[in-house]
């Protein structure tokens, strides 16, 4: 294992991670809901009466922070501009899915089944679970993480995928 | 107010995945592969969730209600079994082959990307398989 340095980033990989935190937080203590993505997409394919307005607010804040975030990086004043510049690059690379339709597919297909089946996805079971100090979302988290560094073993130094 | 303070939680969690820069998915690939030049980004950005989030579900945890007044719904099952390690594996492989989870999926969607829509109805196909299969279990 070498730590690539130059694709290393410290300072916004905790920065953004604690507004994830934020969220979450906000969403235990005002609404009393776990913020996992997968659980709450999933609870909007079998819909309850009083349980469907929450989930698609917090669906439409994800789609839209794109936007509202190019819009205030974009913002005219001059201490913006170092900021704006990262993340009009960031913007660009986060586009950037190198994988073809078919494996988006196939992987899209894992990630739906696989996160119903086991309950929770990186949010749930990753940011929440570990949060609640939650033993049985540790034991997912630990098996998700070790299946994805599994596959891209496999992918990338088996089969030399990109 | 609650569907407001929804729609807010939802933005940041986005801008949050924006400014780590996990809705790239050479990144969380790159973090996925031990073997190679390894990007540590994700750990911290794990950390830097659990840090803030761990005091809110301790508040939580201590509570019945939320400030709002509505129930606290906090996860009950504890249990390990072969739905949750199977189900998780699955979600691992999947998350490996692409380097896209499902907030980043949204996020990705969001920004218009045709990829990003591909893998996202992909994602809802594969929920509303699990959906139909669990539905025909309990009839049958």
């Amino acid at each position: 294992m070498a730590i690539d340095f130059n694709a290393f980033t410290p300072l916004t990989a905790l920065a953004g991670g604690a507004l994830i935190g934020l969220s979450a937080a906000m969403l235990i203590l005002f609404n009393g809901r776990i913020a996992g993505i997968s659980g709450v997409l999933g609870g909007l394919l079998r819909p309850r009466a009083g349980d469907v307005g929450w989930r698609v607010a917090f669906v439409a804040g994800l789609l839209m922070a794109p936007l509202i975030w190019q819009l205030v990086v974009l913002l005219p004043a001059s201490r913006w501009l170092t900021v704006s510049e990262y993340t009009t690059v960031a913007l660009i690379t986060v586009r950037q899915i190198d994988a073809s339709a078919a494996l988006l597919v196939a992987a899209g297909l894992l990630v739906g089944i696989g996160t119903r089946y086991g309950a929770g996805c990186t949010s749930g079971h990753g940011v929440c679970g570990l949060s609640r100090l939650s033993l049985r979302s540790l034991a997912a988290t630990l098996t998700f993480m070790a299946a994805g560094f599994a596959t891209v073993y496999v992918m990338r130094h088996v089969f030399n995928w990109a | 107010m609650n569907t407001a303070l929804s729609f807010l939680a939802g933005l940041i969690f986005g801008i949050g995945l924006l400014v780590s820069g996990m809705t790239n998915p050479a990144k969380v690939q790159g973090f996925l592969d031990l073997a190679g030049a390894w990007d540590p980004s994700l750990a911290l950005v794990m950390a830097g969730a659990i840090g803030v989030a761990v005091a809110a579900f301790a508040v939580a945890k201590r509570r019945h209600d939320t400030w709002l007044g509505s129930p606290m719904l906090l996860p009950a099952a504890t249990h390990i079994d072969k739905r949750l390690i199977g189900g998780s594996a699955l979600f691992g492989a999947g998350w490996g082959l692409a380097g896209i989870c499902p907030g980043p999926a949204l996020v990705l969607l969001g920004t218009a990307s045709g990829k990003g829509a591909v893998f996202f109805v992909a994602m809802l196909a594969g929920m509303g398989v699990f959906e139909w299969v669990e539905r025909s279990w309990r009839t049958s």
